[in-house]
């Protein structure tokens, strides 16, 4: 690309577009910037424990789950769509999964399978009803953000005989490879050969004081670079773009806009059955109220990372950085005298923020007055 | 290259219902000529494009592609026997970067699956210059498409249909919301695409944006050919006569002392 810049002459009327103005196209400065403040605050005010190999571990737990679903839920976003449903969708996720393995008794791997595929069923009739009948995606993920939760509530009780929670799930998953993809810490040796050579603090009995990196943040940290790959240079990143900026233009240009939005709904249904995995094998339990508010902390942290409500610009760096804001600011507040309850109005802020930052973004890149 | 006309119909009509859109029209186009179809608002010109691209299917009479008959079920099929229709509304999407809208939905991809990715390079390389061969230079492949004057957007859309293989342009009133400038760059590029060897349609009401590049005229009226001129038959003043359907116009035009 750079090169056949330089080989055609440069136009004289273009003024050489600064690091500035080049930084502000990208959808997610916002994010960074705000990331920059939050870290800046937490700087001043915080213990400087929450600054430590082990406090950014715990800020990171948090944002981990939240930013699986908020990077799939800035993919829709991006694709012109909404999914409200994804908060409940944890929960009925979580269901399948220990009702699988601890009341059917089976293999992890066909336990698994089952929720990932019934996930993305439901994720496919999600977008089905939103394409055929041209409702708003918001209204109709919303009734299922309640059928789901019901669904969960009931199925619960049906399979505990009364109880909202199922426990004894890990158990039943037994050890093993494919369990410990989604459960426990990962690079242990890592970590302990870090403290045996003094790289890191560690207990006077030689043990490290953090003993690995919770694989929930490795998903995350894979998911949103898988995302953002996809999103960037593949084609079907074209298509969800497309998809999203003007649905009449794309299907006129040969897009299947149909296909990628139920693909779409699907990949944010999967992304929910995810974090439920990781949730029921870090627990082994599961529970009907996992999950509730999830669906708008993702949209939120969506939109602080760059999405445009109205969808076809966004990115999932973005929503990454977003999460991660999420978390510092949740857990953050503890390591300072301030009320945690803060954190609300906080979050209620920042987001006011983002969404007039985006707008103004906008108009700057479609050069709308 | 045969001597048939690229497109031609015969006696074309369309009714929806009890409405009668088309009542016998006739046209052709041939290779490296600028037809324009001239009409006010009502005389069918949006019924015949969209019956030429694919749109809709004529109630009877002839439709032929080559010289041969054809019978269109989708746009789809209009854009494989290379007619293609770049419509008002552009098909462009203002968020995304010139290289993106050009090659949407079409995208050059290289490596095998699972890494198959976007051939950026390429695909950069060749907007740039399929635009510099029309004379705009988009500085920057990488801007939005929101940031281009809709002169320039109307000829990124043509670029696009003739790079990926029209050999007939259906423009659709694309200089009916534009300033007189960028009027004069879309019509420019009009004449570049006629010099390549392409049939264009151009739809428009305006006579004297017509006149400038067309070398025959096509005048429809409540959805009848009125007839077909070429440019040295006819002069500005008849044809928006013919157009405007009679003497109202030019009563009006010597009322206000001057052509309307």
């Amino acid at each position: 690309m750079s090169t056949t810049a330089t080989v055609i002459a440069r136009d004289e009327r273009l003024r050489r577009a600064s690091f500035l103005v080049r930084a502000m196209r990208r959808p997610e400065l916002g994010a960074l910037a705000g990331l920059a403040l939050v870290i800046l605050f937490f700087g001043i005010y915080a213990d400087k424990s929450m600054f430590t190999l082990g406090g950014v571990m715990t800020v990171l737990a948090p944002a981990a789950e939240l930013g699986i679903l908020a990077v799939a839920a800035a993919l829709l976003m991006i694709g012109g769509e909404f999914d409200l449903s994804i908060g409940s969708m944890v929960a009925l996720a979580g269901l399948i999964l220990g009702v699988s393995l601890a009341v059917l008794h089976l293999p992890f791997v066909v336990a698994l399978l089952l929720t990932a595929v019934c996930a993305a069923a439901l994720g496919a009739v999600n977008g089905t009803i939103v394409i055929h009948t041209r409702l708003p995606s918001f209204i109709v993920t919303l009734a299922f953000l309640f059928i789901y939760r019901g669904l969960s509530l009931v199925g619960l009780k049906w399979a505990t005989g009364g109880s909202t929670q199922l426990r004894g799930i890990g158990d039943a998953a037994g050890g093993g490879f494919l369990p410990g993809l989604f459960s426990g810490l990962a690079f242990h040796p890592l970590f302990t050969w870090m403290a045996a050579h003094d790289m890191i603090q560690k207990f006077p009995s030689g043990e490290p004081t953090v003993q690995g990196v919770p694989v929930s943040i490795l998903w995350f940290v894979g998911f949103a670079l898988l995302a953002t790959w996809v999103l960037l240079a593949t084609r079907a990143g074209n298509w969800i773009f497309a998809a999203g900026g003007d649905a009449n233009a794309a299907r006129n240009s040969g897009v299947p806009v149909a296909p990628v939005k139920t693909a779409l709904f699907m990949l944010t249904a999967v992304s929910a059955a995810l974090v439920a995995t990781l949730q029921v094998m870090n627990t082994g339990s599961t529970d009907a109220l996992r999950g509730e508010q999830k669906e708008f902390e993702a949209v939120i942290a969506a939109v602080i990372g760059g999405c445009l409500l109205t969808g076809g610009y966004g990115s999932a760096i973005g929503a990454f950085l977003g999460a991660i804001i999420f978390g510092m600011v949740s857990i953050g507040l503890t390591y300072t005298h301030f009320d945690s309850d803060w954190f609300k109005v906080f979050l209620g802020g920042m987001l006011l923020l983002a969404v007039l930052f985006n707008s103004f973004i906008r108009r700057k890149v479609t050069g709308e007055r | 290259m045969s001597d048939a006309p690229l497109i031609e119909v015969r006696d074309i009509v369309k009714t929806f219902g009890s409405v009668i859109a088309l009542n016998g029209v006739s046209m052709s186009v041939r290779s490296g000529e600028v037809l324009c179809l001239l009409g006010d608002n009502g005389a069918g010109k949006s019924t015949l494009i969209k019956t030429l691209s694919g749109v809709y299917r004529p109630t009877s009479g002839e439709f032929l592609v080559d010289g041969k008959p054809v019978a269109f079920r989708s746009p789809r099929d209009a854009l494989d026997a290379g007619i293609a229709t770049v419509y008002q509304d552009l098909a462009m999407i203002p968020l995304m970067s010139v290289t993106r809208n050009f090659f949407m939905g079409r995208e050059p991809v290289r490596g095998i699956w699972p890494f198959r990715r976007l051939d950026f390079a390429r695909a950069q390389d060749v907007t740039r210059e399929e635009m510099m061969r029309i004379g705009i230079d988009v500085r920057d492949p990488h801007q939005a498409v929101g940031t281009l004057s809709g002169g320039e957007r109307q000829c990124v859309a043509i670029a696009r249909a003739v790079y990926f293989g029209a050999q007939v342009l259906i423009l659709d009133e694309p200089t009916s919301a534009l300033g007189v400038a960028q009027t004069s760059v879309v019509l420019k590029y009009i004449h570049i695409v006629r010099s390549r060897g392409l049939g264009v349609i151009f739809i428009t009401h305006n006579v004297r944006h017509a006149h400038v590049v067309g070398d025959r005229f096509t005048v429809l009226n409540r959805g009848r050919t009125l007839g077909t001129y070429d440019k040295s038959e006819i002069a500005i003043e008849e044809l928006q006569n013919l157009m405007a359907g009679g003497k109202e116009l030019a009563e009006l035009s010597g009322a206000l002392g001057g052509t309307v």
